[in-house]
């Protein structure tokens, strides 16, 4: 016996064949709106700690003088890093794409590799609403490309839960348990938690639809003017979504995820990153997403099967 | 269409499943099959398939089951499964209890005098963190079937469990020394069926909350 690591696995032929059939099917949308793809090292430095890829595990490594590596555990850091550092003189917007492994130490199970595919684009310089309805126009463009029928895209702000414990008065020191059970998807602890605080702060995040769940709520005009300029194509494949959260620390405004009804895992997701950028030492706002290929992958097989 | 909208719900076998039946004949899902067949797991025309609480988390994360009930302990457990937490259903009210033999503490020696208290359970995860966040070094020793015997035979000094009334605890003269949490049945749904059925979940929710 010959084991590989769990959370990782060999591609064979066939599946490759489907596999790169599907990498060019997105590529090639990539290429029409623009976004170059670039490739980045699957090692690099610690980027002055900034989080990457959300809560999960980063791989860390020491190389033979004692400086601290990590694997790329997104393409999103790595494709700011070469925007702040190769195109430093270069006038916005800049547009990415890439085709990479990632990296994180999950529990492996069904949807949670630790090395898998991602196929993303970045769109730095471009500020909210026009970047955020650039990058949903891309997103759908290259799924539709892939031949995906029953996919939905849903659409949060990270900033509409802060700017609504701000407008109903949650003291600071309550509010990280509040995001800790929103992020951590508890409504019951989220229940408890608000208790005597304003209702809103349990009932906005469970709402999700059309545009008509922003109705009346502070912080959510920019959702709207997303909304308003998005074409009616890729507007019907939004639901709005105001409990969306992927990583608030690292998302500043819109962000988003993509559903399909014939599987159980997220195929993909993305959203602004405003201040990363300026982190790196070359303030621009910025947008980008990725899908997962295996799981897109999976998606178009299963909405293959009958019934 | 069903009563739940063609939801597929994950209904736990064993102690929660009469409750959560009886709160599934209040959605207007007609469940005497399931009551009356305990071989059959799969119920496609009321849209039920049962299975052991543990698994709950198991089916609803991976989309199998859109919507399922199981105890809080469960989550707690299994506390990086990707599920949204919806409601506590507040049947099957349980004590995740901290226990040892009676008479002087043991743990308190253990850790006096070794440094270290074993512990055995069946909840490994939730066993470890308990003992991380009171400061305490433990030994946690995973046991399948009965944990009571583990603490009568000398393979450890405590165990963590869950208890609903206390009898078997007391009947192997053990006692509870310390209170983790209290566990109620939960209802969890899949994070992709909560955004692309959310009609559905939500009129299931509101009628549950009524119930």
């Amino acid at each position: 016996m010959h084991p590989i690591p769990s959370g990782t696995r060999d591609v064979l032929p066939d599946e490759m064949r489907e596999l790169r059939a599907l990498s060019d099917a997105l590529r090639g949308v990539f290429e029409t709106y623009g976004y170059g793809e670039v490739y980045t090292p699957a090692i690099e430095y610690d980027l002055g700690g900034i989080r990457i890829g959300g809560d999960a595990g980063v791989y860390r490594l020491f190389d033979d003088h004692g400086a601290v590596l990590q694997l790329r555990s997104d393409m999103t850091v790595p494709i700011a890093r070469v925007a702040a550092t190769r195109y430093a003189g270069v006038e916005p917007p800049l547009r990415f794409s890439s085709f990479a492994h990632v990296y994180r130490g999950v529990r492996p199970h069904r949807g949670h590799m630790r090395e898998f595919l991602q196929a993303g684009c970045e769109l730095i310089g471009s500020p909210a609403p026009d970047g955020t309805v650039e990058a949903l126009t891309v997103l759908c463009r290259a799924l539709d490309a892939t031949g995906l029928r029953d996919y939905r895209v849903g659409l949060g702000d990270a900033s509409i839960y802060p700017s609504l414990m701000e407008a109903v008065g949650v003291q600071e020191s309550r509010r990280p348990e509040l995001l800790d059970h929103l992020v951590g998807r508890n409504f019951v602890g989220l229940e408890h938690a608000a208790d005597g605080l304003d209702p809103l702060l349990v009932e906005v995040p469970q709402r999700r639809g059309g545009p008509e769940v922003l109705d009346g709520l502070p912080g959510a005009e920019g959702l709207r003017q997303v909304h308003a300029s998005l074409e009616p194509e890729v507007a019907a494949r939004v639901i709005f979504d105001l409990g969306l959260v992927r990583d608030l620390e690292y998302y500043t405004g819109a962000v988003f995820e993509v559903y399909d009804a014939s599987i159980g895992t997220p195929i993909g997701g993305g959203g602004r990153y405003d201040e990363l950028m300026g982190q790196l030492g070359r303030p621009m706002p910025a947008v980008g997403f990725a899908v997962g290929i295996d799981v897109l992958h999976e998606a178009l097989t299963a909405e293959e099967r009958p019934g | 269409m069903s009563p739940t909208d063609g939801l597929v719900i994950a209904v736990p076998r064993g102690a929660l499943m009469r409750e959560s039946l009886d709160l599934l004949d209040t959605l207007g899902l007609d469940t005497s099959e399931v009551r009356s067949n305990d071989r059959k797991l799969l119920f496609e025309e009321v849209g039920i398939v049962t299975m052991r609480p543990s698994d709950v988390p198991t089916y609803v994360e991976a989309g199998a089951a859109d919507i399922g009930i199981t105890g809080k302990d469960v989550l707690t457990e299994q506390a990086d499964r990707e599920v949204y937490e919806l409601l506590d259903l507040g049947y099957g009210r349980c004590v995740m209890v901290l226990a040892t033999r009676a008479g002087k503490d043991p743990i308190a020696e253990a850790l006096r005098r070794l440094g270290v208290v074993r512990v055995a359970t069946k909840y490994y995860k939730t066993a470890q963190l308990f003992f991380e966040a009171t400061g305490r070094q433990a030994e946690i020793v995973e046991v399948k079937g009965s944990v009571e015997l583990a603490p009568l035979t000398g393979l450890v000094e405590a165990i963590v469990d869950l208890t609903a009334t206390g009898t078997t605890l007391r009947e192997n003269d053990l006692v509870v020394r310390e209170e983790l949490f209290v566990s109620t049945a939960r209802l969890i749904a899949n994070p992709v069926a909560h955004k692309l059925k959310a009609a559905a979940i939500d009129d299931v929710l509101g009628r549950l909350r009524a119930a």
